[in-house]
């Protein structure tokens, strides 16, 4: 006979002991279950989890037994969605994965109980499952590879001084770009899909045309040492894609027209290295730096704003809660083509927006991340103030990717002790370890829809993680070498990665 | 005081004569002349010397002068690409992924010669029994002697606890037991001092490879999860082979060189 736990049985509130979902096994157990709870109802009441001051609609009496759908349908209920959307749950801090009654220890039946919702991505990117090609070409170990904004061209750089375009829909090379006297190190597509900048070991910056495989232009030459990153203008800013940023090696960062082929501005001020560079939409460039600053920099007169420190070391990889959309312009999961500029720049700026609002509690501005060498991850709001908002640890080994989910609502630290961590994007509160690397993770890359996440290591293996579950749901073996670079593409189809090996392994489900 | 040293005591004291500097450079531009005037003049072994020296002198001062000129120069950049190209994320790490570099060569040695067992040491000098054992005398009168002992360094693995006397026909000593061995990745150049897991497989004789002898020309398992190499499926190696290069039983150590 089923007898219901008492309180004592149950594991405590304990740190990292979550009470376990109870479902009923038997039909007999469920009908049970439900004879013995259908008394027990709570008073709910939803909010948004972007704005916790405001409430949505009446506090509502419910059995304690609704699911996660039935919370659904209620909340696209009161909301007035014409389409029934997805959303997720949370009571407190914990997410109600598929049973409220689980999430109710130590409240008391009298009060009301606070939900909070939060959309999630209208569409579902499939996880891919399986190696769907093999792309052999490069002579070297392959850099970086990025798909376009639109998910339909995919390019790779690599050792063997090359830049090579792919064809996505035959799985075939397109072009190869030679040019470049050392070995290709950064890859950027610009937001409109329409122009691909690469940077080189020799500090040579060129630009090209993904149609043709063309150079546009001539080389962009300044630099002195080798490129560590490159960020094009956003596109609501500046719907042309003319301006592109630079950082380099030798300390300084460069904003070039790439119309006029001539470098409009050097901001120097960082006394190292500058590892990384993000170009905001808010035009604002931050750069991390070896010299373990971050230097925040107005694009239109290139007047340095403010110094954020806080690390103790190296400042290795930065990310915004914007980085997405900034990338993908005004393409959307769909990558279907505005048919003017104008239309283009709207649609860009309203997907601007849409993400800009998981900042929201920040005042709106954008919220960064850095990730150091001193094993830490540091949150800042950089267009505000130059103290941080929280510093994170965690990690046991150099941190060398931060990465934002596609909707601001999460971002992964990938670090050289074989763990990614999970975090909140607006907390910045501990949410999960992904263990499961035998190597160093070397880069992690989000899905559209922000439920996966994949990432590539020294192992030689790719993982897909669920955020959900916080579990790895495939392991995808196959390369021969280290994994130096992962892309997942902007529409949700392919995943590509990059390796030593020389191979561009295009993965599909 | 040295003779020498009171013109030198006398310049700290009151400085040079005040022509010096300028009967200096009289004489060094003078200089030029006279050994001219000197080559034309000189002959036989005398000139050939001169000659000799001359020459000698010509190319070194070339030398400089290209030296000093190479900052001016400009050059084709003709420079070979370097092989092992990183991303820019470890650019600033060399070192941390050294280890790896050969993981990969590893493999790709491992495609080439898939099957082949093609080992450092092909031949190694036949031991005699004789050598390889002494022979021990037991019994009451000291006249049996069915047992044995080693004059190899041998390998026992954890937990190995001898027979009792009676049965123990092999005695491996103690003193010749060796747990480590110093194991040189070839591609690497770097050596090692790794666990040694088992005896694979001793070329003398298979009763050597059961006792776990170490001879030159062995082949050991030693334990390279330190090195962090990793199967294709991202799993880390563990154990490899490597052959012995050395004499342990005469050098008291054991050298290997791992086998790829």
């Amino acid at each position: 006979m089923y007898k219901a736990p008492t309180k004592k049985q149950l594991p405590k509130n304990k740190f990292g002991f979550k009470r376990p979902e109870e479902q009923p096994s038997t039909v007999a157990e469920a009908e049970q279950l439900k004879k013995q709870d259908s008394a027990l109802n709570i008073i709910v009441q939803f909010k948004s989890k972007d704005n916790e001051n405001e409430t949505t609609g009446p506090p509502i009496n419910i059995s304690q037994n609704v699911s996660t759908e039935q919370l659904e349908l209620l909340i696209n209920n009161l909301l007035n969605n014409e389409e029934q959307l997805p959303y997720s749950f949370f009571v407190g801090e914990s997410e109600v994965v598929s049973n409220l009654k689980n999430h109710l220890e130590g409240q008391s039946e009298e009060t009301t109980i606070n939900i909070y919702y939060q959309p999630q991505a209208v569409f579902r990117v499939t996880p891919v499952t399986r190696c769907s090609s093999s792309l052999e070409g490069h002579t070297e170990a392959v850099l970086h590879s990025a798909f376009s904004p639109d998910g339909t061209g995919l390019a790779s750089v690599s050792g063997d001084t090359t830049l090579r375009l792919w064809d996505l829909n035959t799985q075939t090379p397109s072009f190869t770009c030679k040019g470049h006297t050392n070995w290709v190190l950064q890859v950027a597509w610009s937001p409109d899909g329409k122009k691909i900048a690469t940077g080189g070991m020799e500090g040579d910056i060129r630009i090209w045309n993904p149609l043709t495989g063309k150079q546009v232009g001539s080389t962009l030459k300044g630099h002195t040492k080798f490129i560590t990153g490159l960020a094009w203008e956003p596109f609501h800013l500046n719907p042309k894609c003319v301006r592109l940023a630079s950082s380099s090696k030798d300390a300084t960062v460069k904003i070039w027209d790439t119309e006029s082929n001539h470098c409009l501005m050097t901001l120097s001020g960082h006394t190292m290295s500058v590892t990384c560079l993000k170009w905001s939409g808010e035009s604002m460039i931050y750069t991390g730096s070896q010299d373990r600053t971050i230097r925040v920099y107005n694009t239109n007169e290139g007047k340095l704003i403010r110094v954020l420190e806080g690390h103790a070391h190296w400042v290795n990889t930065l990310a915004l809660n914007t980085d997405y959309v900034l990338r993908t312009g005004p393409f959307d999961h769909t990558g279907e083509h505005q048919e003017t500029l104008e239309k283009a720049q709207q649609k860009a700026l309203e997907r601007y927006n849409e993400a800009k609002a998981s900042g929201a509690k920040y005042g709106g501005g954008d919220i960064l991340i850095s990730g150091s060498d001193d094993f830490t991850v540091i949150m800042w709001n950089p267009s505000v103030s130059k103290t941080a908002i929280s510093r994170l640890t965690g990690h046991q080994q150099q941190i060398n990717l931060v990465s934002f989910s596609p909707n601001g609502r999460y971002f992964a630290s990938a670090s050289f002790d074989k763990s990614i961590k999970l975090w909140d994007g607006q907390t910045g509160k501990f949410l999960g370890n992904f263990r499961g690397h035998v190597g160093a993770v070397y880069q992690v890359c989000w899905s559209s829809d922000s439920r996966f996440l994949v990432s590539g290591s020294k192992d030689s293996t790719l993982k897909i993680w669920d955020i959900k579950t916080k579990k790895m749901t495939l392991e995808l073996p196959g390369h021969a070498d280290e994994v130096y670079t992962v892309d997942w593409s902007p529409n949700g189809e392919n995943v590509v990665s990059g390796s030593k090996d020389r191979l561009l392994k295009i993965w599909r489900n | 005081m040295a003779q020498g040293d009171y013109i030198e005591l006398h310049r700290k004291r009151f400085g040079r004569r005040f022509d010096h500097y300028e009967k200096l450079r009289k004489r060094t531009s003078r200089e030029t002349h006279k050994k001219s005037a000197l080559a034309q003049k000189v002959y036989g072994i005398k000139a050939k010397l001169l000659n000799k020296k001359r020459y000698s002198e010509k190319a070194e001062m070339k030398r400089t002068i290209a030296m000093h000129q190479e900052r001016t120069n400009k050059k084709a950049t003709d420079e070979k690409v370097k092989e092992g190209a990183v991303p820019g994320y470890l650019l600033d790490r060399e070192g941390v992924s050294r280890a790896k570099v050969l993981s990969n060569m590893v493999k790709e040695k491992r495609k080439e010669k898939a099957g082949k067992w093609a080992v450092p040491l092909p031949k190694v000098r036949a031991i005699s029994e004789d050598e390889m054992f002494k022979v021990v005398k037991t019994g009451k009168r000291q006249k049996k002697a069915w047992k044995r002992m080693v004059t190899k360094v041998t390998f026992v693995g954890e937990g190995f606890t001898r027979k009792a006397p009676k049965y123990e026909r092999f005695i491996r000593p103690t003193g010749l037991r060796f747990k480590k061995a110093h194991v040189t990745h070839p591609e690497l150049k770097s050596t090692f001092y790794l666990d040694i897991l088992g005896v694979k497989k001793n070329p003398q004789s298979p009763t050597y490879t059961q006792l776990g002898v170490i001879t030159k020309g062995t082949i050991i398992e030693v334990n390279v999860s330190d090195l962090g190499l990793v199967t294709q499926t991202g799993k880390v190696v563990w154990g490899k082979f490597a052959q012995v290069t050395n004499n342990p039983e005469n050098d008291g150590c054991i050298n290997a060189l791992l086998l790829v």
